[in-house]
């Protein structure tokens, strides 16, 4: 009991958290980008781009951030014997997290908030470029941590518990080197196509043409390089990951047996207590082509990866859940895909966007896309690390907090998931009320707001 | 002097930087619906703490990086056995950072009352249960041989922590009194939170010296020299500071009670050293700055990871408090 709730809080949280950072991650920089705009040019209407965006960043921001916290406390509350496990190692990039990044994001995003009047101009830019590399450089960092539990580096087991060996190791672990541009690029196109479909909905409603055409062109722009890298380290990230963690990508895949060419599943009904799919769609040699870059090339299935991991670390059933990654996958996937061909759409469009009535109609719907592509990219990445809590090393059930009784969890379950929810109803409405609004009506400074009430 | 030690005295200057640091603005958060009566005002009281509180906040979640890093074993002991009391703070700390962002959003007295309320009930309840927390430091905490925690939830919950968290309540309420007296430049805000300083002030020194005395008696704040030392450098510093928050030189009397809450952090470290969780079932089961650290290798790199950056973050909160140093007014509301 005390394992199902606590997966579930650690999912659950993880889950909410990461809605709302790589907005943050990818909005951060565009903002930045449109400020320098402002400070090169002199242009207000930049500096109105800046206000408009930074409003809404802001207002996405403070969630990720509280949200945050619990991720950073959860693993000794719940996971204290993961704690006690790997803490010689784990405990070190989280608090280089926070000594390298969030100091510089949380100091500076306030100095960036309340500094408009009284920096000077080119001071006021340095601040929220410094907030757009501090967040990405935090993410540097919680990588670093999560990549040596998906392949663990640069440590010995020293009397029961693993210690860091090797520093330099465990920061250029292959794993993170991959993990992170491909995270990066995520939200940097999270970031575009916010403000693409934001713009399409003001475009469409024929108001603020200039202003938003502007902004849909700094959205165009970045939507296409950030989906490009995305895809195509995703892709290169992929095939490493058949080499590191081939039992993740065989679950990825539904399959089951190894093979040689490898056949491209398309649709499956998994049957993962018989290990074997009940119906398969596919495309032939073409697991392998993805898999190597050739239409030939073995490709383990998840059976014989059992074996080997039972012959490895004894008897148990070492499979991951099968359909969340096989389905994981393909949405991640197939966002991923209609994002660029969005992205490529919006690049050849962007000049006369106005005219493009239907594309208008699309690109607001389209904003959800990378939110799909974020949250089930990162279900793959952690149901496919399961029954394992560090690759290779610790089990979920050696990791869990032994004196924590179910009652807490719940408890501590139930309350997150219900102020997190109203939390994220109340941002999303404020967010979504503050992007309707027109721009010209932002410079109503919250000053006037004191005769409100006596 | 050798890394575990030095680990320590880190980890409690980090605890002296938040309980400092985030006093004040705990403080200022409590008395926002106290001290501001209209909509106004209390944007000012909110303002005065505006571009600090998120940079404050980081020295908690450092401090938790700090001990996860250093000491494994302090880390899942103290998170997983005191589980209930550290979720309300999480919680609270959730609600408190998205009522400043979420305040000012919508022009409705409703939706402001609501977020002025929910930022002094999410200030208070972690003022309060800190104070608890810190308690337990020095009483000890039933820990088994394996270290693990053997206690529950009302276990933390005895006359000596509730006083505690009593204290720590009303020195940081009387903290952000001072600090609302220094930076608001509003003078219906500065009557109320010179008043309200000036009262709690005495309150907190009548608590604090039962507190100290219960220490005294009941834990081992009277074997330690450091402790002695630092508690009696901590009360000479609170009457001076009430002292002078009484004579109006609120500037003194700021930078006074930052001492006393820095020393009365030192007691507490000073008190447990070379502890980290004292063990109330048999001592020889306690958490200390050796068994329950990390590996020398680590601890050096982080020594020289936080060597370096340290300092560097000092310069520019100090800068960021020399930006804004000017009193906050209502004609003059940027956010």
């Amino acid at each position: 009991m005390e394992m199902v709730l606590a997966r579930i809080q650690f999912a659950a949280t993880s889950t909410y958290h990461f809605f709302f950072v790589p907005l943050t991650l990818g909005l951060a920089i565009l903002v930045a980008i449109i400020q320098t705009r402002y400070v090169r040019t002199g242009d207000e209407k930049y500096k109105k781009m800046t206000k408009f965006w930074g409003n809404l960043f802001l207002i996405n921001f403070a969630m990720g951030v509280v949200t945050g916290i619990v991720q950073e406390f959860q693993f000794g509350m719940n996971w204290s014997g993961y704690s006690r496990y790997v803490g010689d190692i784990f405990g070190a990039p989280l608090a280089v997290e926070a000594l390298l990044a969030f100091f510089i994001e949380s100091t500076f995003i306030g100095i960036w908030i309340f500094g408009w009047e009284r920096l000077g101009k080119k001071a006021h830019l340095a601040c929220i470029w410094l907030v757009a590399i501090a967040t990405n450089l935090s993410s540097v960092w919680i990588l670093i941590a999560n990549s040596f539990m998906q392949n663990p580096v640069g440590y010995e087991i020293v009397g029961g518990r693993a210690q860091m060996v090797d520093f330099p190791a465990l920061i250029t672990n292959s794993h993170f080197l991959y993990q992170f541009p491909h995270v990066f690029s995520a939200g940097l196109c999270t970031g575009a196509f916010f403000i693409m479909g934001i713009s399409a909905w003001h475009l469409l409603k024929g108001r603020d043409i200039d202003f938003f055409k502007t902004s849909f062109k700094y959205g165009a722009i970045a939507g296409f390089i950030a989906v490009i890298l995305v895809v195509g380290i995703g892709h290169f990230q992929g095939q490493h990951l058949v080499q590191e963690q081939p039992m993740k990508m065989a679950a990825a895949e539904a399959h089951w047996e190894t093979s040689d060419p490898a056949d491209f599943i398309i649709f499956a009904g998994i049957d993962q207590e018989n290990r074997t799919n009940s119906a398969e769609f596919k495309i032939g040699g073409l697991l392998s082509f993805m898999s190597y870059n050739s239409f030939s090339g073995e490709v383990k299935g998840l059976n014989d990866l059992q074996a080997e991991m039972e012959t490895l670390h004894g008897p148990g059933d070492y499979i991951p859940p099968v359909a969340i990654n096989f389905w994981s996958f393909r949405l991640m996937v197939g966002a991923g895909m209609l994002m660029l061909l969005l992205a490529l759409l919006a690049l050849i469009f962007q000049g006369k966007i106005e005219d493009k009535k239907v594309f208008l109609r699309l690109m607001p719907i389209a904003l959800f896309l990378p939110y799909i592509a974020n949250t089930f990219g990162w279900f793959l990445a952690e149901f496919g690390r399961q029954p394992w809590l560090v690759y290779n090393l610790q089990t979920l059930s050696e990791g869990i907090s032994t004196v924590v009784p179910a009652s807490s969890i719940g408890i501590s379950l139930a309350g997150l998931v219900l102020v997190y929810t109203l939390l994220m109803i109340v941002d999303v409405y404020l967010l979504v009320a503050s992007a309707r609004k027109s721009p010209e009506l932002l410079d109503a400074p919250a000053g006037k707001e004191g005769s409100l009430w006596i | 002097m050798d890394l575990n030690i030095l680990w320590f005295i880190l980890v409690c200057v980090l605890f002296i930087g938040f309980f400092f640091l985030e006093g004040f603005d705990y403080g200022v958060g409590m008395l926002t619906p106290f001290a501001g009566k209209t909509d106004g005002e209390r944007r000012v009281i909110i303002n005065t703490i505006g571009p600090f509180w998120d940079g404050n906040e980081v020295w908690l979640i450092t401090a938790g990086g700090a001990v996860f890093a250093a000491f494994p074993h302090w880390y899942a002991t103290l998170f997983s056995g005191f589980y209930l009391a550290l979720f309300v703070i999480l919680l609270a700390l959730i609600v408190r950072g998205v009522s400043f962002e979420f305040r000012g959003k919508v022009a409705s007295p409703a939706w402001r009352k609501f977020w002025d309320w929910a930022i002094c009930v999410s200030s208070f309840l972690p003022a309060l249960l800190w104070g608890v927390a810190v308690s337990n430091f020095i009483t000890g905490v039933p820990i088994d041989a394996n270290m693990e925690y053997a206690g529950n939830f009302f276990t933390l919950l005895t006359p000596f922590t509730l006083l505690g968290g009593v204290v720590t309540f009303l020195l940081f309420l009387y903290h952000g009194a001072a600090f609302l007296a220094l930076k608001a430049g509003d003078d219906a805000v500065l009557e109320r939170a010179r008043g309200i300083g000036r009262v709690s002030g005495v309150v907190l020194t009548l608590v604090t010296v039962a507190w100290v005395a219960f220490a005294f008696f009941t834990t081992g704040l009277k074997s330690s020299p450091i402790a002695l030392a630092a508690v009696a450098i901590a009360a000479v510093a609170l009457v001076l500071s009430v002292i002078m928050a009484w004579t109006k030189r609120w500037g003194t009397s700021f930078i006074a009670s930052a001492v006393t809450i820095a020393f009365v952090t030192v007691t507490v470290f000073a008190a447990m050293f070379p502890n980290v969780m004292i063990s109330s079932l048999n001592p020889e089961w306690s958490l200390t700055i050796y068994n329950a650290s990390s590996s020398p290798y680590t601890l050096k790199i982080m020594t020289v990871v936080a060597l370096c950056l340290v300092p560097i973050i000092l310069i520019y909160q100090i800068m960021n408090f020399v930006i804004f140093k000017k009193r906050v007014t209502q004609d003059k509301l940027e956010y």
